[in-house]
């Protein structure tokens, strides 16, 4: 998995390419967590277009992201979730805690 | 009845967390010798990789071990079979409730036998407390989960 860190002002934009799955899932997480503890950024954005597959693993690893995020107060948001990617966030329920667009 | 379409195949590997593709991936080759669209073979993409997950994650949590996945087509009807030889579900009623995880420290959704159960038709879970797990799941295609028209 590739994962590509951008910070834009104070929001942190993580892009992700290949399959977000369990073997893939602490890579994710601590490329994530490493700009968090920074104290830098207040809000997250997943940018998913690049990924081709996700199961509920990935889903482990936004909604756990998400708590973090949701402590210092700040926003997440998932933007351009392909439809399989889409079904299981759908599935998961994430949806209606956090923002997707 | 319609027998011409039959065929199977197996597959064993390490429970590395790495084959987690692999055989998602080999599944789903096999699987689209049946007609099906793109969302059907993502379902059966997506459980298998649920199911070879859990025997990873929680089969052989902290030990190594062989997973066993057969595939079999019957007619429109795809069944896997995942197995392993793992630690085994104390409650397996319990283990498939949305949400229920054992993995409390870790970030484990606990959403696994749910995507199992809504992106397949059918799926049994057969488990021996210390011998193992055996999941089996079928997805019929080009219809909704009851294919059945009765006898014409």
């Amino acid at each position: 998995m590739q994962i590509n860190i951008e910070i834009i002002g104070n929001t942190l934009v993580a892009k992700l390419f290949g399959e977000l799955d369990h073997h893939c899932c602490d890579e994710v997480r601590a490329a994530v967590d490493r700009e968090i503890e920074r104290g830098r950024i207040k809000n997250l954005v997943f940018d998913l277009d690049g990924v081709s597959f996700m199961d509920s693993s990935g889903i482990g690893v936004i909604a756990g992201r998400y708590k973090k995020i949701k402590e210092f107060g700040g926003r997440t948001l998932i933007i351009r979730a392909r439809p399989q990617v889409d079904r299981v966030l759908e599935l998961s329920g994430i949806k209606k805690i956090l923002e997707c667009g | 009845m319609n027998n011409k379409n039959e065929n199977f195949m197996r597959l064993d590997f390490p429970s590395k967390s790495c084959n987690e593709s692999f055989s998602r991936a080999a599944v789903a080759a096999f699987a689209s010798q049946l007609d099906m669209n793109i969302e059907e073979l993502a379902d059966i993409k997506t459980a298998v990789s649920e199911a070879v997950t859990n025997s990873i994650v929680h089969g052989y949590r902290g030990i190594k071990g062989i997973i066993h996945i057969e595939c079999r087509i019957s007619g429109d009807s795809i069944t896997v079979t995942v197995r392993d030889e793992g630690r085994g579900i104390e409650d397996v009623e319990r283990a498939m409730q949305p949400l229920f995880t054992t993995d409390r420290d870790g970030e484990r959704s606990g959403m696994g036998f749910t995507v199992m159960q809504t992106f397949m038709d059918k799926l049994s879970v057969d488990s021996v407390y210390g011998e193992g797990t055996t999941v089996t799941m079928t997805k019929t295609i080009g219809g909704e989960a009851d294919g059945d028209f009765g006898e014409i």
